[in-house]
């Protein structure tokens, strides 16, 4: 039982889907990605949480989905054919969606290639970001899945 | 080998031992000549020894064999129950129960001696002893008749391979004993490997098992009848090993002998197996002390245990998976109906109808067969209220019955596990509020005696379980002023409460009548809790009271949880959910026939006056661009109050799968959870209770 230590060089990088909201991108870690799926219809929960857009159905499961974009205070959604619904999967309170705007592409991000402390206090939305990537010439902003998660709101 | 998978079954076991224990020892008080009850405590108490004893749990072992001791004196007319002497029993099985739920917790029964309540059983005895001669030569007529039976049973010498000779051989050599055992597990036995393991595990204690037959593998897998036998070598006498064998409950017989070799062995290739009779055991054994067996071989004799159901205990989690598949059997069913309710064409359709209806049929009487399966009666909830009560008389010095019925009523078993808590708080609200003192009662003239009742039945698509009393009833005025005097309510308010508002009070958060606070009720954490328990569940309770004349609680209860036949509508472009349960009718009612009363709308319907509630408005729904002629007013009631859902379209009646909203979208009372439609769109359901 005591050998399952076997680390190795594998774990030093991550991998991140890279999503894009507004004119921004975003790094989700992908361990905690449990599917994308095309807009679909999202049932109104009426005196929920403002930045709850509804719930919606995922082959029989009720999900409910999140504006990213509303909790974090930015403008709400355009909806186009591109947005997709990143489904979450959270250990101790079971599967979220939330609404972007495109995904792009996976990226692996080793850590000498994420900077912690680039993030200005300033900016609300930066609660949500533990780190910036650095990939090619373009910049990430990596999501702190557990503030997402998390009851606060920044709008 | 480990005892630890074995511990669910030896936890249910003894709490089933302690209910018939608790069960007995009450009808004793009532009735202590009671032969019948007497051997039923006795062998329960025995029972239950012996299973703690094998698991190993030796304090819990130590204090049921007093226990047995005592039961044993009384069984031989040597005393006689008294008060005294319940009270002692019931302090036993507060502190077994104490063991359970330590163990329950840690796997570990504690380390509390319970020297106390030994101590005093041990006074019992010895007072019985003191006036006859010792027990021990007591049970001494019914040896002879284990003699007899074991004289019928013989022990089957089996073939065995070189190697299990030759360990047979090297136990002999080394001075141990060899037995063949046999053992016969009753018929009605459910788990006979577990039973065949907590033997093995029993004999082990005294030696080493050499041989299994069949295959230490096939008996794990359960692959025999009723008999398995096994040879061991020990030092110990085959008595022991029998009476081990035999403490083990469930185990019809277990007879044992000495394993000879020379006669097994110049002929293995021979089929025919030896045979011996156990009327001539070992030497040893015959100086072995047989008067303590001997009990438990009377016992065994005499148990014919009441025929029980044939029954298999089943994991709730593997009955919730079975749930979810039948809901999602049900979702598809309805996404089929719904596709062939829009398909035009007629060729096929006939056919395609018939054959959906049959589905439909058959998904229905499924989930009927899959909810009775979940169904456990409440007996198990409330057979241990009737102790609490004789309790609570003791120590509110009042006399009291409780008198139940409908104790068989069925309700879901997640519902029945979580009722509990909430009827015993109102059945000690009745004990310590509701009724008077005797001489009270006797001024009053009403019987000394108060009576507590607890009845249960089902009505309809609900479950109703009524708590009540014949005591004093609610002092409303009381109630009034106390609410005054804490602020609930204004005095001007508290004039114009109706009667039944004024009850509804008592279940406010930390509104206790309680006088002084007494150990039984009273410190403001009551009512309130009660009632949100209640509708946690998707429940309802209300109280009727006459001053001077009694209290009932009526609590509701959903016969399921998961499944509901619900009223489809729409408001807008979304649909919602209405549990049929809570629906009385449906009305088209004219705009102009609307009233209002304190500027709220009204109808006024059948002289009833029923509130409206604009749905729309309840649910942030844009408003309609100009108000129809005529409204859809779906009326609701929750008890004996009524209420007009304003919708805009009736879709129709469903069956619907009610799946929750999860974890994160909360502050919403409003909506009791989704379901997802035929076509796949997700509709929420109403919650009735919070919208009244």
């Amino acid at each position: 039982m005591a050998e399952k230590k076997v680390e190795n060089a594998e774990l030093e990088t991550k991998q991140y889907i890279v999503v894009s909201i507004g004119n921004e991108q975003y790094g989700i870690d992908i361990g905690y990605v449990d599917n994308i799926v095309r807009m679909q219809k999202i049932t109104r929960v009426p005196k929920a949480q403002p930045y709850f857009k509804g719930i919606i159905n995922l082959r029989g499961e009720i999900v409910p989905v999140m504006s990213i974009r509303r909790k974090m205070g930015l403008e709400d959604d355009v909806i186009t054919n591109a947005s997709r619904i990143i489904i979450l999967k959270i250990e101790e309170k079971g599967s979220l969606g939330i609404i972007v705007d495109e995904v792009k592409e996976v990226v692996t991000l080793a850590t000498d290639e994420i900077d912690k402390s680039a993030t200005s206090s300033k900016n609300v939305k930066d609660n949500f970001i533990n780190g910036i990537g650095k990939t090619g010439d373009s910049l990430v902003s990596l999501f702190e899945i557990s503030a997402i998660v998390d009851e606060k709101e920044n709008a | 080998m480990d005892v630890s998978q074995y511990l669910e079954i030896f936890l249910d076991e003894s709490s089933e031992h302690l209910q018939t224990l608790s069960d007995c020892i009450m009808s004793l008080e009532k009735e202590p000549e009671n032969k019948d009850t007497i051997n039923e405590v006795f062998r329960a108490a025995h029972s239950l020894k012996g299973m703690a004893g094998t698991m190993g749990f030796k304090r819990m072992q130590h204090l049921t064999h007093d226990m047995e001791n005592v039961f044993q004196e009384v069984r031989s007319d040597h005393i006689k129950v008294d008060s005294n002497m319940i009270d002692l029993l019931f302090e036993c099985l507060d502190a077994l129960d104490a063991y359970l739920e330590n163990i329950k917790a840690s796997s570990d029964e504690g380390t509390e001696d319970n020297e106390l309540i030994i101590k005093e059983l041990n006074d019992f005895i010895a007072k019985a002893n003191g006036e006859q001669p010792a027990e021990e030569t007591k049970p001494e007529p019914e040896k002879t008749e284990v003699k007899e039976e074991s004289a019928e049973k013989k022990v089957e010498q089996f073939e065995l391979t070189d190697a299990e000779i030759n360990s047979v051989k090297e136990a002999l050599d080394g001075g141990q004993h060899v037995y063949a055992v046999k053992v016969t597990i009753q018929k009605d036995c459910l788990l006979k490997a577990a039973r065949a393991f907590l033997v093995f595990k029993a004999v082990e204690e005294f030696g080493q098992i050499l041989v299994y037959r069949p295959s230490s593998q096939d008996i794990e897998d359960e692959k025999f009848e009723l008999e398995f036998s096994f040879y061991i070598a020990t030092n110990e006498s085959a008595d022991k090993l029998v009476a081990a064998a035999k403490n083990v409950s469930e185990i019809e017989d277990a007879v044992a002998e000495p394993v000879d070799l020379t006669q097994s062995q110049p002929e293995p290739e021979k089929e025919e197996k030896k045979e011996e009779k156990t009327d001539s055991p070992a030497p040893e054994a015959k100086k072995a002390p047989e008067p303590k067996k001997a009990p438990a071989a009377g016992k065994k004799t005499t148990t014919a245990k009441p025929v029980t159901n044939r029954t298999v205990r089943v994991d709730i989690e593997k009955l919730d998976a079975l749930m979810n598949q039948v809901s999602e059997l049900i979702i598809a069913k309805n996404s089929l109906v719904s596709i062939s309710g829009n398909e035009g064409d007629s060729t096929n359709s006939q056919s395609f109808q018939e054959q959906i209806e049959y589905l439909e049929r058959i998904t229905t009487n499924l989930h009927e067969s899959v909810m009775k399966v979940r169904m456990v009666p409440i007996e198990s909830v409330v057979s241990k209220f009737p102790r609490m009560i004789r309790d609570l008389s003791r120590t509110l010095n009042k006399k009291m019955e409780l008198i139940m019925t409908g104790e068989d009523t069925e309700l879901d078993r997640t519902v029945v596990d979580q009722i509990g808590d909430p009827l015993q708080h109102l059945l000690r609200n009745s004990a310590d509020h509701g009724l008077e003192d005797n001489e009270t009662r006797i001024q009053r003239g009403k019987p000394e005696v108060g009576s507590i009742y607890l009845n249960a039945y089902q009505e309809g698509n609900n479950v109703i379980i009524q708590v009540g009393d014949d005591g004093n009833g609610i002092d409303t005025e009381a109630v009034k002023n106390k609410a005054v005097e804490r602020g609930i309510v204004t005095p001007e308010q508290a004039e114009v409460m109706t009667q039944k508002e004024i009850v509804n009070l008592l279940f406010l958060p930390s509104f206790s009548m309680a006088k002084k606070i007494t150990d039984i009720s009273g410190r403001g954490v009551g009512l309130d809790v009660v009632k949100s328990n209640i509708e946690a569940l998707g429940g309802d309770v209300e109280v009727a009271t006459k001053l001077g004349e009694g209290t009932t609680f009526t609590v509701r209860l959903p016969l399921t949880l998961a499944i509901i036949q619900a009223l489809m509508v729409e408001i807008r472009d979304e649909k919602y959910a209405i549990a049929l349960g809570s629906i009385s009718n449906i009305e088209d009612i004219p705009v102009a026939d609307i009233k209002y009363i304190q500027a709220e709308e009204v109808i006024h319907l059948r002289g009833n006056v029923i509130p409206l509630i604009r749905l729309d408005k309840v649910l942030d729904i844009e408003p309609r661009e100009e108000e129809p002629e005529s409204l859809t007013v779906v009326i609701v009631k929750r008890g004996d109050s009524q209420a007009g859902l304003v919708v805009d379209n009736l879709i129709g009646q469903q069956e619907i799968v009610i799946k929750s909203l999860g974890k994160y979208i909360n502050g919403n009372k409003l909506i009791s959870g989704a379901t997802i439609l035929g076509d796949g769109e997700v509709a929420l359901i109403l919650d009735v209770n919070t919208l009244m």
